[in-house]
């Protein structure tokens, strides 16, 4: 059996582990559903340090420094650290790489990279080129917000289609292990743009590339939405999850009970967040706590996760471009040895 | 997929989307809106009847004036203090539309943009959003003034 499936779907043989994960979270996600699950919640947004980028950095150093401890693991044991960011040049995740001291691939799927790290991570370990490979990625409302729209204090009015941006990061370790959940497939999605121009509507425009790689992913795997326990998006949020189930029906494929979407989850209904959570963040934290503590009790046993990203900038918009999105899906399994 | 298929496609998804999307609920902002804003303008009423009664030289348009800047500092002090931004979130236009809306637009950028330096963040960054308010304003002072000079 070759390890590619279909036309955009990969099989991992030798089954890559997740052996070590961390998540970090603001205040603000610290105080919605899934406060118990988190490793870690900021008292205040700026973490002690001077600025919001240096927040944010920091974060991500504490991801993946204490996923990497997590896992059992020196720093010098990691062969390479994968992960990307919102920010201009992704600044954040290659700024705190430089800490560690080891090779490092900086990548840009915008909220999307979570899936994307870990089908990065997953390829290089299942083909044995690498041991140990750390994916990582994180986002911080405040330094979002300055890049992609208004100052914090500008007193406007944000619109009903607007999502909030997740401050938090998460962090996976990969490697060929005897124990740990195993990353079995993962589908590379196509770029796709339906022609939505309104950037505070993301999960409009995010939601046709979800149903691509979705679509792709179950014809190249020959599943169907019914084998999965869970059927996991990245950060539609509301709207573009009822988007999504509409457009995957129109298709031919049901999402029943077992779907959800990590920006509706994020945050209780009386935060005020509108559609709910988006940014790297936002799937990379419940990634890396509530679902792998879920898989770890045995209530999911196989996840398909499909983060997905919008991938504009303030310049596309600003020269009246629509918004392509993308998404990447990975399938991780349950290992029945963990957690017993 | 030729181009023209996927216009049609890209089109029938925005009226779509667009019959999805949520809607402001309009009665609701407006009540808030002539509230807060018109709060503001009695408050800023009160300041310049108070400023002639304290001091009885005072004319009118001079307590205009100091109360335009009282107005300004007040709204530039909440702004500092993290209250503004929480009226607007309710308020809307009412609390963007009187001048301590513009006030609000000018030190809500230049707070955020501290970090960047004096020069290239604070007073590069400051105007960044009040900057269209001003060019329009001159624009169309200077078309008035032409205008005015002719007739």
């Amino acid at each position: 059996m070759g390890k590619k499936m279909g036309d955009q779907t990969i099989a991992f043989l030798n089954k890559p582990r997740i052996v070590g994960n961390y998540s970090i979270v603001g205040k603000k996600e610290g105080c919605g559903p899934f406060k118990d699950y988190f490793h870690y919640i900021l008292k205040d947004d700026l973490f002690g340090e001077s600025s919001f980028e240096h927040a944010e950095r920091k974060m991500l150093e504490q991801a993946i420094g204490c996923s990497i401890k997590n896992a059992g693991m020196n720093i010098n044991d990691v062969d390479l650290i994968v992960g990307g960011d919102l920010l201009n040049q992704i600044i954040s995740t290659s700024f705190t790489a430089r800490y560690f001291d080891r090779p490092f691939l900086g990548i840009y799927g915008a909220c999307s990279t979570m899936a994307e790290s870990l089908a990065i991570g997953a390829t290089f370990v299942d083909g044995k080129y690498l041991n140990n490979v750390v994916c990582a990625t994180g986002t911080h409302f405040s330094t979002a917000e300055r890049q992609y729209r208004f100052p914090l204090e500008l007193g406007n009015q944000r619109p009903p289609t607007s999502q909030w941006t997740v401050t938090g990061a998460g962090s996976t370790v990969l490697r060929l292990a005897d124990e740990g959940h195993m990353i079995t497939k993962a589908t590379l999605g196509k770029v796709t743009d339906y022609g939505i121009k309104d950037a505070n509507n993301m999960g409009a425009a995010m939601a046709p590339a979800a149903m691509s790689t979705l679509i792709s992913h179950f014809k190249d795997t020959k599943t169907s939405p019914d084998d999965y326990d869970l059927i996991l998006t990245g950060d539609l949020g509301k709207l573009g999850s009822e988007i999504l189930m509409d457009l995957m029906e129109h298709n031919g494929y049901k999402l029943g009970k077992n779907y959800n979407d990590c920006g509706q989850m994020m945050y209780n209904n009386n935060q005020k967040t509108f559609q709910g959570g988006s940014g790297c963040g936002c799937s990379a934290a419940i990634f890396n706590s509530f679902i792998l503590k879920k898989l770890d009790e045995g209530v999911y046993k196989n996840v398909l996760y499909a983060a997905t990203g919008a991938l504009l900038s303030t310049l596309s918009t600003q020269q009246g471009d629509s918004i392509p999105g993308i998404c990447h899906a990975v399938v991780i399994e349950r290992d029945s040895k963990v957690g017993e | 997929m030729n181009k023209e298929k996927h216009f049609s496609r890209n089109e029938q998804y925005n009226v779509y989307v667009e019959s999805k999307i949520p809607k402001t609920k309009d009665f609701p902002t407006l009540i808030w809106a002539f509230l807060v804003g018109g709060l503001i303008c009695v408050i800023g009423q009160g300041i310049s009847d108070i400023l002639m009664l304290i001091v009885p030289t005072m004319g009118i348009e001079e307590a205009n004036t100091w109360m335009l800047i009282i107005l300004i500092f007040v709204a530039s002090f909440l702004t500092g203090i993290g209250v503004y931004d929480r009226i607007g979130v309710f308020a809307g236009a009412g609390s963007i539309v009187p001048i301590t809306g513009f006030s609000n637009s000018i030190t809500s950028p230049a707070i955020e943009f501290k970090k960047e330096g004096i020069i290239f963040g604070l007073c590069v960054k400051m105007f960044s959003v009040a900057g269209p308010v001003i060019v329009s304003g001159l624009v169309i002072s200077f078309v008035t003034g032409i205008i005015y000079l002719l007739f």
